[in-house]
């Protein structure tokens, strides 16, 4: 059973069936943990009593009648970001190296009344700032497809972790696309939801207008069977949204084709000189199969693309300077001792925060200052709203859209060293982060010169998941 | 750019990080490298337009002003995450004001 893709549904029905008990269902996963984890280093720390005796408590509630929901006994990897009761929460920086969380994200806390097996703390990198988790201050982790590349990022041991098949699904966090890009780069399904669908409360926060967390899945169903789980509006987070949350995974099943779907194909996307031949293809290759399955495809513009990436690097750097000012050594996490107050502050965080999260807090500091936050927060902020005009605009002729993920494919380990360079290939992900919408990547190819995975996006909406779901199943079964 | 010449020193006080003399010079060529790309957001028209802070249509989103007690447990924790304890509960922090002799 090495290589054959592990789904929630596929569990849930083992598990039903008597097929497999829930302990034999992780240690199943753990056996493929202990072949592999050594080449991939998907996982910052997994406690494999805890998850057996989880799995006990799963077992033992069905066999009396009582369990949870059908999933009750699935693993579910979790992002170091996200925190879980009793955890390490480290966000893989040494700052919060010693750090336990005294209790669970709601996201979490709402798996686990459906029974799912919070499973071990994922690796990304820290903070979730990067794209390509050679930022984990701890170690880095490996694509499956090719142990020589980078899994993508920020949430790559979630994709990692789905992809080498150590649990049939993740949750992971998406601030300018750290799901997507990395679902895309291993060859996985990756969700961001809308904007305040679901809950931020215990996602340690990155950037705040931004952040969201959502599933990393092998299929479109078990998306929208997490995101069923996750969604919906919570007390603890005043940007969670009321809207009524459910039924994704039954609007996550297939169809049989595709008419009456309008299919926006956002020209600035599409005609950017930058994307490799083998995504190109991909995406070809894609329109031309969504059309096959009776869908129109219309041409959309969103004209303030080309601004997404410099508006993305204001907004979201500074919004993580101030939500990284909190570590400071006092309260929590490693503490460096210095002469004073302000040389411990300045030590604490000057040792415990790595290159790129001191570049960005550099960033965020330096265009919120005196004199400069005019010409750049809030020139960023205004530049925000057209971005959210063109999506909104653009969705008055469409009903989702569809782009590549990411220019070019996994790359190996060290290729990008320019930080301006790593930041500029997220330039098919982080517009959607800055208006909110909801967005999937679906594995849809490979590239025939690196045989990587090509991911294909699907843009939505907000609040509009059901029909990105039911648009993106019908279309990966067939591909 | 006019404004690339980013003060590295003075924005790292303001942030409380310290920078490590060979870190100084690379974070220098990268930060004014990017302020030089995210300046050419000043060519954009945005006479009239208003800013977006939030991608949410929320405003004033209240809760009933309650105390919720914390659990012992949690507390336990809490306290085991801290860089240093005294006097078995308290979170011990470094001097604020200098000592006697030391002003």
């Amino acid at each position: 059973m090495a290589a054959e893709l592990r789904t929630i549904s596929g569990d849930a029905g083992l598990l039903a069936s008597g097929q497999l008990s829930a302990v034999e269902l992780v240690k199943g996963y753990l056996e493929r943990i202990d072949k592999r984890e050594g080449e991939i280093g998907a996982f910052l720390a997994l406690d494999r009593e805890k998850v057996l005796a989880a799995a006990a408590a799963a077992d033992s509630r069905r066999a009396s009648g009582k369990a949870l929901s059908r999933f009750d006994g699935v693993p579910v990897g979790i992002k170091d970001c996200i925190v879980a009761e009793g955890e390490t929460a480290s966000c893989a920086s040494k700052i919060l190296k010693p750090v336990i969380s005294p209790f669970d994200a709601t996201a979490v806390a709402r798996l686990r009344a459906m029974g799912f097996i919070p499973f071990g703390r994922l690796n990304m990198d820290e903070f979730a700032m990067g794209s390509s988790c050679e930022n984990s201050a701890f170690h880095k982790t490996a694509n499956p497809r090719d142990v020589s590349r980078v899994p993508g990022g920020s949430s790559g041991g979630s994709a990692a972790c789905v992809a080498a098949g150590f649990a049939p699904a993740a949750l992971g966090s998406d601030t300018g696309g750290s799901i997507r890009q990395p679902a895309a780069f291993c060859g996985v399904v990756g969700l961001k939801p809308t904007y305040g669908r679901v809950s931020r409360y215990g996602l340690v926060a990155f950037a705040s207008s931004l952040d969201q967390i959502g599933p990393l899945t092998n299929s479109v169903e078990d998306a929208g069977i997490l995101l069923d789980s996750i969604a919906g509006r919570d007390p603890r987070d005043s940007t969670s949204l009321p809207a009524p949350a459910g039924g994704f995974a039954a609007a996550a099943q297939p169809r049989g084709s595709l008419k009456g779907v309008r299919i926006g194909l956002p020209k600035e996307y599409l005609d950017n000189p930058g994307i490799a031949p083998g995504v190109a293809k991909t995406l070809q290759d894609t329109i031309a199969k969504v059309r096959e399955l009776g869908a129109e495809t219309v041409e959309v513009s969103l004209p303030h693309t080309k601004y997404a990436v410099a508006v993305y690097y204001i907004v979201a750097t500074a919004e993580a300077s101030a939500n990284l000012a909190r570590f400071d050594g006092m309260r929590y996490g490693a503490r460096i001792d210095g002469r004073d107050l302000a040389d411990t502050y300045l030590k604490s965080r000057g040792q415990g925060f790595g290159a790129e999260v001191k570049r960005r807090i550099l960033l965020g500091t330096y265009v919120l200052s005196s004199g400069y936050y005019d010409a750049y927060y809030l020139r960023a902020q205004k530049v925000r709203t057209l971005i959210r005009r063109d999506f909104d605009e653009a969705f008055k002729s469409c009903d989702v859209m569809m782009t590549p993920v990411t220019p070019d494919v996994a790359f190996k380990f060290g290729e990008k060293a320019d930080p301006l360079q790593m930041y500029l290939s997220d330039i098919f992900t982080i517009a959607l982060n800055l208006s909110g919408n909801c967005g999937i990547s679906i594995p849809a190819g490979r590239d025939g010169v690196t045989g990587m995975p090509v991911g294909v996006q699907l843009l939505g909406n907000s609040l509009d998941e059901a029909r990105l779901l039911g648009v993106a199943s019908t279309l990966m079964k067939n591909l | 750019m006019a404004d690339s010449a980013i003060d590295i020193e003075y924005v790292a006080g303001l942030a409380r990080l310290e920078i490590a003399p060979d870190e100084k010079e690379r974070l220098q060529r990268d930060l004014d490298h990017i302020v030089d790309y995210i300046a050419e957001l000043g060519e954009v028209d945005v006479t009239g337009v208003e800013p977006t802070a939030h991608a949410a249509a929320l405003s004033n989103v209240w809760r009933e002003d309650e105390i919720v007690e914390t659990p012992s447990q949690m507390r336990e924790v809490m306290l085991k995450n801290a860089p240093a304890l005294m006097d078995g509960d308290l979170v011990k922090m470094p001097r604020i004001l200098p000592g006697e002799g030391e002003h």
